[in-house]
């Protein structure tokens, strides 16, 4: 195992869009536990993603069990993660290996339904919520190429939690 | 010798104000750190951190002409600190109510009673001329823990004041 490179916020790579794995095999084996390794290395940090340490994959690892009052499932191995569901929007304060010594405050979607392949190549759907919830839409955004500090919002005007008023159509 | 500056500068606001003290800092060779800028009634309000190699009047000297042509009362301090190592806060507090004198030192009041210690305070008032309301929005640290900051402010909602706190979850990815 070894300790991957973070990269840091303004390297233009954590701007690039991941790619789809395809193949689940040794090399992918050995690069999650590599990733695994470098999410403890960091400060307090309850999640990384691929593109984090310059793999352009669609692969993020999420623990949250540090924090074990909260709703959580556990390590998960999130590759080619997708949202399918979500409910509710809730503003928290975030901050990112990738930035360091900023936090700001995030809008992010209160619960989600989670599809995922776990490092074996096995589909696993999950509900889950809160900070997990913003765990997960925090790394998915670094597949797309996202950082948290594009969704900042205003301390003035977003500290209340805001209501989500259901569009036509949908559930 | 580079030394760090707080500068405020206040006046009636205008177009343009951010754009011609920022100019004259940069000309002067300044480089910005952290600022907070707002309008607060028909006052446009600056509270920003500069460092710059030189002194506090030669500094003035840069901003004098500026603020002289603008309006704005300028003052010029040395402070200490770098930018990085943030305090992070770790309660939020948001307080409402019916506007009446007082309502800010009972809350601040009951807050340094429980070791709080503010980092961020903004406020607000709305609704009509005749029945205006008050808000405020506080981030900080509770340094005593959330239940003595609890016990300390339910004193307040007996007076008519809504007052909810909430933890920040600072969450790493």
């Amino acid at each position: 195992m070894a300790t991957l490179e973070i990269l840091k916020y303004p390297d233009p790579r954590l701007k690039q869009e991941s790619v789809e794995v395809e193949h689940f095999d040794d090399d992918l084996q050995r690069f999650l536990d590599d990733l695994e390794e470098t999410m403890g290395d960091g400060p307090g940090a309850v999640g990384i993603a691929a593109p984090q340490v310059g793999r352009f994959q669609r692969i993020a690892i999420v623990d949250i069990s540090s924090k074990p009052k909260l709703v959580n499932h556990g390590r998960m191995f999130l590759i080619n993660p997708e949202i399918v569901e979500w409910d509710g929007l809730a503003v928290g304060r975030e901050g990112c290996l990738s930035v360091p010594d900023y936090t700001g405050n995030v809008v992010r979607a209160e619960r989600i339904k989670l599809r995922y392949l776990d490092r074996d190549g096995n589909e696993i759907e999950i509900d889950t919520e809160g900070y997990e919830a913003r765990a997960v839409q925090h790394e998915m955004d670094h597949l797309d190429g996202m950082l948290f500090v594009d969704r900042v919002v205003s301390r003035r005007h977003d500290l209340f939690r805001r209501k989500h008023y259901k569009q036509r159509g949908e559930r | 010798m580079q030394h760090w500056y707080m500068l405020t500068l206040v006046g009636h606001d205008q177009p343009g104000i951010v754009a011609r003290v920022t100019a004259a800092l940069f000309e002067a060779g300044a480089n910005l750190g952290e600022a907070s800028m707002m309008r607060l009634g028909g006052e446009f309000t600056i509270m920003l951190r500069a460092r710059y190699d030189g002194g506090v009047y030669a500094l003035r000297g840069h901003l004098e002409p500026i603020a002289d042509a603008l309006g704005l009362h300028l003052h010029v301090d040395a402070c200490d600190g770098e930018p990085q190592g943030h305090v992070e806060p770790d309660v939020r507090i948001s307080v409402s109510g019916a506007d009446r004198p007082g309502i800010v030192s009972e809350v601040a009041g009951a807050l340094a009673e429980a070791g709080f210690n503010i980092l961020e305070l903004e406020s607000d008032v709305a609704g009509s001329a005749d029945k205006p309301i008050y808000l405020i929005h506080i981030e900080g640290e509770a340094r005593q823990g959330s239940d003595a900051l609890e016990a300390a402010l339910a004193p307040l909602r007996d007076k008519g004041v809504d007052v909810s706190m909430q933890p920040i979850e600072l969450m790493v990815g």
